[in-house]
């Protein structure tokens, strides 16, 4: 599904480089984990996979359904099933929420060539799909993220992805900022949406969201890059030891 | 050329019309203040970022290419129509003007009534407005326009009043000047639209009574050369209410002065305005709201998308008289730049003299939020439709200030319209 091959990115304004090769081969199907210190380049490996500007790839390539993604426009990306659950999603005054989401999945629609929703049916579906992350109908009214809660963004994020319906789900520490409940919630959200034909990178850093979605690998990313990779029970290890003996073994 | 030739010549090349007395010596007086004060020039404090000259200057306007004749934006909505071409009001293609609690004349017929309402009203807004600042543009317009229309409401009308603008000779200069009040309790909305003419200066007297209500949406052509000075001046008496809203696409040069004046308690004023222009669009909103008595309310929301070099000014002032307590005002305006070409001047005024008020203003000029972009974009939306949605939601708290839903969504469909030809451009 996706495959990032020793990827090498600095910032465009500054000869700061901040991804230092980074390997990861996703399969269709798959949920891995990528857990890490503060500052490690997690947050960067998803913006420059979504195409996000203010970056440049000095190597590596990242190919994604058998095609090369790095030159492609961010709604490039997403159309072709990309989607990434932001860290800190942002607020766009003006813009409402739910024409929002109707103009992004038709969009998407459009440029696969698939008919376009009517507002009834959107309407009927996200109802319904809000529904199930509790989120309300005044809240869809709502101009994009404002005024929501830390947890209400990140639901709002899972809700947009339940909507998209993308192959290969991005999801930026989407657990942090929810309470016990609203994080099953999420979990329940991710684990109804994941199919053989559907993969996810999860950032986070504890491993109680790993509970709920359990990952077939776990990756540990440093300065960086990978510094190591294993099965879910890497997680527990970090959980408990954090990532000194992990960082010392690697140097 | 020095002020005083140019006003000369300017003023030579009208004439007086021959009317009843009291129309004769609205005219002579604001014709006086003309010659003594002459026209605005750029060492007017408030003509620094306008050339005045597009205004001024007696040729013609360039040649104006109509490449089609613009019908009323309002066309679909419910409304008593009055077309104006050139300038000149229309009969024929105007509705009936006999409707219960509305009395209309064109100002021409009723100049000529040695007993019409209008006598007390005609230039008396305009006249007071002179100080503390001269708009001798306005004077200009009072003493020659022979055209325009004395409306007096004696009721509250359901049905829009909608004053088309038709636009057909392409180096039309008109000057058009209209009455219009609204009667104790009454109430009614206004709908301007519509190219005028190549140059247009087009001034409005409101006198809105007690527990009055007007509501004033406007909407100014999308032709690349228009030249047009509007003023619109009101007269707020106690427990009434003014809103105005007027959308700007492309032109020349254009602005729009608003005085208002608030003269009662409990009275509410709001004034509202989206620009978004081209080129060598320039678009200037100058702005007096006055404060003369307690516990009333203004607002202005401006904002302005601007490219390719395109200039956008905002000269806004609040004046709270003392004894203005409880005044609560408000001002914003805001300028957005689609590049680093365009220019967005801004010159907030506040001036208290009550000290138990709210009063706030705020100015910004900025650029279309990457971080919003990127948003919208890793959503699947591409580039340039993302951009809209950003422009339209940026407009989006002036159009908020059009009460009228279905209005609104006509000024909205404009704007998309504009954003569509932007792409093509
Ligand atoms: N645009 C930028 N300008 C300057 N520094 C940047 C920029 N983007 C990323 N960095 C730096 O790159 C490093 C990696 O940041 P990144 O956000 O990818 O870390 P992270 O692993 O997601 O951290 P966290 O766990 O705190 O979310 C940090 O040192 C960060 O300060
Ligand atoms: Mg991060």
């Amino acid at each position: 599904m996706l495959y990032i091959n020793n990827l090498n990115v600095e910032l465009e304004n500054e000869k700061k480089k901040i991804l230092n090769g980074v390997n990861l081969d996703i399969n269709a199907g798959e949920v891995h984990a990528i857990m890490g210190p503060n500052g490690s380049g997690k947050s960067t490996l998803s913006y420059v996979l979504s195409g996000k500007d203010g970056y440049r790839v000095t190597e590596g390539s990242a190919t994604f359904e058998g095609r090369e993604i790095l030159e492609l426009s961010p709604d490039e990306r997403a159309s072709l099933g990309l989607f990434l659950a932001f860290q800190y999603p942002v607020e766009i005054p003006g813009v409402g929420n739910m024409t929002f989401l109707r103009t992004a999945l038709n969009s998407q629609r459009k440029s696969r060539g698939v008919e376009e929703l009517s507002a009834a049916e959107f309407l009927k579906i996200v109802r319904e799909k809000a529904k199930n992350l509790k989120i309300d109908a005044e809240m869809l009214k709502r101009p994009v993220n404002v005024g929501f809660s830390g947890g209400e963004k990140k639901r709002n994020e899972i809700l947009q992805m339940a909507m998209l319906e993308p192959k290969m789900c991005i999801l930026d520490e989407t657990d942090s900022g929810l309470d016990v409940d609203a994080m099953k919630l999420v979990a329940e959200g991710v684990n109804a949406l994941r199919s053989k034909d559907r993969s996810f990178l999860v950032i986070t850093h504890y491993q109680r969201l790993l509970d709920h979605i359990v990952p077939d690998v776990v990756h540990i990313m440093a300065d960086g890059k990978i510094i190591k990779s294993g099965g879910a029970d890497l997680a527990l290890e970090v959980e408990n030891n954090g990532y000194s003996d992990l960082l010392a073994e690697y140097n | 050329m020095p002020k005083t030739n140019l006003t000369e010549q300017k003023i030579s090349s009208y004439s007086l019309p021959t009317e009843a007395s009291w129309a004769i010596k609205s005219r002579k007086s604001a014709l006086n203040w003309l010659e003594t004060t002459g026209l605005p020039n750029r060492r007017d404090e408030y003509w620094k970022n306008t050339d005045p000259s597009y205004f001024n200057t007696i040729k013609k306007p360039e040649r104006n290419k109509i490449d089609y004749v613009e019908n009323s934006i309002f066309e679909n909505i419910d409304r008593i129509n009055i077309v104006f071409e050139d300038g000149y009001f229309n009969a024929s293609k105007s509705d009936e003007l006999l409707l219960k609690g509305i009395e209309i004349d064109t100002i021409s017929v009723a100049n000529q009534k040695d007993n019409h309402w209008s006598a007390n009203y005609f230039g008396v807004l305009e006249k007071s407005s002179q100080v503390p600042v001269e708009r001798t543009l306005a004077s200009l317009n009072t003493a020659f326009a022979v055209e325009g229309l004395a409306i007096r409401i004696t009721d509250k009308i359901d049905k829009p009043i909608s004053i088309t603008y038709l636009h057909t000779n392409d180096t039309s200069d008109v000057l058009i000047h209209h009455v219009i009040k609204i009667e104790k309790n009454a109430s009614v909305t206004i709908l301007e639209s519509g190219g005028v003419a190549s140059r247009s200066n087009c001034l409005m007297e409101v006198f809105v009574c007690e527990n009055a209500e007007f509501d004033h949406v406007r909407v100014q052509g999308r032709s690349h050369e228009k030249i047009a000075v509007t003023h619109l001046f009101a007269n707020l008496l106690k427990d009434s209410s003014m809103k105005s809203f007027t959308l700007t696409v492309n032109g020349k040069s254009i602005r729009n002065e608003y005085v208002v004046d608030i003269n009662g308690e409990n009275s509410k004023a709001h004034l509202g305005g989206a620009a978004v222009g081209d080129r060598g669009f320039s678009q200037d909103d100058t702005i007096f709201v006055s404060h003369n008595n307690p516990n009333c309310e203004s607002r202005q929301v401006f904002k302005k998308v601007l490219r390719n070099g395109a200039k956008g000014v905002f000269q806004g002032k609040i004046l709270v008289k003392d004894g203005a307590q409880k005044t609560d005002g408000y001002q914003i305006s805001q300028g957005l730049m689609l590049d680093d070409d365009s220019s967005f001047l801004a010159k907030p005024e506040l001036e208290i003299y009550a000290d138990d008020v709210i009063c706030s203003h705020g100015s910004t000029c900025g650029e279309i939020d990457n971080a919003a972009l990127f948003y919208l974009t890793s959503r699947g939306i591409p580039m340039a439709e993302a951009q809209d949605m950003l422009v339209l939601a940026f407009l989006n708290d002036a159009i908020e200030e059009i009460s009228d839903e279905s209005i609104r969504t006509i000024i909205g469909s404009r704007l998309k319209d504009w954003m569509v030809k932007r792409h093509k451009s």
